[in-house]
């Protein structure tokens, strides 16, 4: 029986819980939450060694140190498996973990065997964490079983990597398809008795279509992972990613985790934003907070 | 007494080529000689100042490098505009000011003519202030005029609708993308202005206006890194000085202050002199080979 969601409440709930003001000490702790959350990502068709080694400097060390202000390293970086070999080469010896995306990212529309063969590979290149898409045209043909079953393969696939399922609710149309995606999720870790919290994340989108992470999409996700702990005492990540650019976005976010599925969630282990230039505008904002003017984009970042 | 209600325009910002109201939800009501309210205006914020820098910033690349004929084009259309419209912009100049006729007149053309005259420098002032430089090897070396990036306009509350329309057009000939901050009582020909600017082929946010009190915008505007150039006129000392203590931080942030009185704003030779267009572009020198 799926879990109906009632869509009018969600967006007002959603919106309610984005007109929070947070204010100096608490936004300054806010902003560099939402840095140490951060899958920095770069996922197009024109990346180059040369370019992941640079968002890997940028994801060591975000903000250029003559600034002066302490901002923690981002959570990991996101990139095509191809990229792999060249961010664990500039990652090394960092605490920032490597992402990559598998599964015929963004589509998923590719053989089962190519997208575990591609999971497989890129494990075996170095990342830590897989974030798969579901195969949305199985799903909204009605064969949600073998969505299931699929994430359960690249569950198997992924072995010790953390595993991110991408729902891409921009494709998903409603609120009840979306509950459906993320409990398609629930269900296929239902059956893993020694799953760790934070294994497996329920991501919203590639960042490829829009509408990508509104934060409508976001709470049905928290909710879901609310439901999941509520049921077996585990926790399930949440990372929204996709149109996440400027950090009042971040900071709704962050509310919105603490009120739905509370302070414990509140950390890199369990929650993620997956975003490329929402850096800068963090980093900015950090730089207004401490200095009382705005900054250039210039003076902050490359992304 | 006619039995219609007054209609009472409620003034907007003009922030990225749209209308929102200020981020502060502060409005002032702008009131004729006699008293009688006309519009309320905006009163724009601190914030306001930021989201309208980062529309300037975001115009910046399309309007800089379109060609300096088509921006000739795109004035002259202003002017147009201006000019069908003339009408109602003496008619506002003279219930914000009690202006008499024939002076709100004469401003409102002579606003319109110099929209035309800023038209055509905008293909004219490369050849001008650039120039060829003589090297010593088989190179051509070239200075050329160009645009300095986002530059923050204060406009003079006298002459209202003169003063700003002078500013805001040199400030976009070499290519800079604007924001405008335009005292209350000069604020309603703002409004007018911008409300042709979103219907010209100026790029959204290219031009931005800020309504209201300048003084809680000097600092946010003066000091905002992203900021390339202040340009002001009719600034009292104070004003000035906090401006040049906020933009210090930066030598690619000078502050221009134009020291114009009425006659001076009319007076073609002093307010649409390249010399006043050379302190809004920046200098770039390029090497090129003289044959290969």
């Amino acid at each position: 029986m799926p879990t109906p969601v009632d869509a009018v409440m969600l967006q007002q709930r959603a919106a309610q819980l984005g007109r929070r003001s947070i204010k100096t000490t608490s936004k300054a702790a806010a902003l560099q939450m939402a840095v140490s959350m951060l899958d920095l990502t770069t996922l197009e068709g024109a990346d180059t060694p040369g370019q992941v080694r640079a968002l890997c400097a940028r994801a060591k060390a975000p903000c250029p140190r003559d600034l002066g202000i302490d901002v923690p390293p981002v959570a990991a970086a996101c990139v095509y498996p191809r990229l792999v070999p060249a961010a664990v080469e500039a990652l090394e010896g960092s605490p920032v973990r490597i992402a990559s995306v598998a599964t015929a990212f963004p589509s998923g529309q590719s053989s089962l065997d190519l997208r575990l063969k591609e999971t497989q590979a890129a494990v075996g290149a170095g990342a830590h964490e897989i974030d798969m898409v579901i195969s949305r045209g199985l799903f909204l043909s009605g064969r949600q079983r073998d969505v299931v079953d699929e994430i359960r393969m690249v569950r198997a696939a992924a072995g010790d990597a953390h595993l991110k399922v991408i729902l891409e609710t921009g494709e998903l149309e409603t609120a009840d398809n979306i509950r459906r995606g993320a409990d398609c999720v629930l269900e296929a870790v239902a059956s893993e008795s020694d799953l760790g919290h934070g294994e497996v994340f329920l991501k919203t989108s590639t960042g490829k279509v829009s509408p990508a992470a509104t934060p409508s999409s976001v709470l049905i996700l928290l909710e879901a992972a609310r439901a999941h702990y509520r049921s077996t005492g585990i926790r399930l990540g949440v990372k929204p990613a996709g149109g996440i650019r400027r950090s009042k976005q971040a900071l709704h976010l962050l509310v919105m985790v603490r009120e739905t599925l509370g302070p414990h969630w509140l950390t890199p282990a369990l929650f993620r934003i997956g975003a490329s230039s929402l850096l800068d505008d963090l980093v900015r904002q950090l730089i207004k907070l401490r200095s009382g003017r705005y900054a250039s984009l210039d003076e902050v970042g490359i992304t | 007494m006619s039995d219609r209600l007054d209609i009472i325009k409620t003034c907007k910002l003009f922030i990225g080529g749209k209308s929102p109201r200020s981020e502060s939800g502060r409005t002032i009501p702008l009131s004729d000689s006699g008293g009688r309210v006309l519009a309320r205006i905006a009163h724009a914020s601190r914030k306001d100042a930021r989201d309208a820098v980062d529309a300037a910033s975001a115009a910046l690349g399309a309007w800089r490098d379109s060609t300096a004929y088509l921006r000739g084009q795109v004035l002259y259309r202003w002017s147009e505009m201006l000019q069908s419209r003339r009408g109602e912009l003496v008619e506002t100049l003279q219930a914000t000011t009690s202006m008499r006729v024939a002076a709100a007149r004469k401003e409102v053309d002579a606003s319109i003519d110099r929209v035309v005259t800023m038209a055509g420098w905008c293909d004219k002032l490369d050849q001008l202030l650039g120039c060829r430089n003589p090297v010593a090897g088989p190179y051509h070396n070239h200075t050329l005029a160009r645009a300095r990036g986002v530059v923050a306009v204060f406009a003079p509350s006298s002459p209202a609708l003169l003063g700003l329309v002078t500013l805001t057009a040199a400030a976009l000939v070499p290519g800079n993308t604007l924001v405008v901050s335009v005292p209350t009582e000069a604020a309603l020909g703002a409004v007018l202005l911008s409300e042709m600017l979103a219907v010209s082929d100026v790029p959204p946010g290219a031009v931005n206006i800020l309504t209201g009190p300048r003084e809680e915008l000097l600092e946010p505007l003066g000091g905002h890194g992203a900021v390339h150039l202040v340009l002001g006129s009719g600034l009292a000392k104070g004003e000035r000085t906090t401006l040049r203590h906020a933009a210090a931080d930066s030598i690619l942030r000078p502050v221009i202050c134009l020291d114009l009185d009425e006659a001076g704003f009319h007076d073609d030779a002093q307010a649409a002199s390249p010399w006043l267009l050379e302190g809004l572009v920046d200098f770039k020198t390029i090497w090129h080979p003289a044959a290969i």
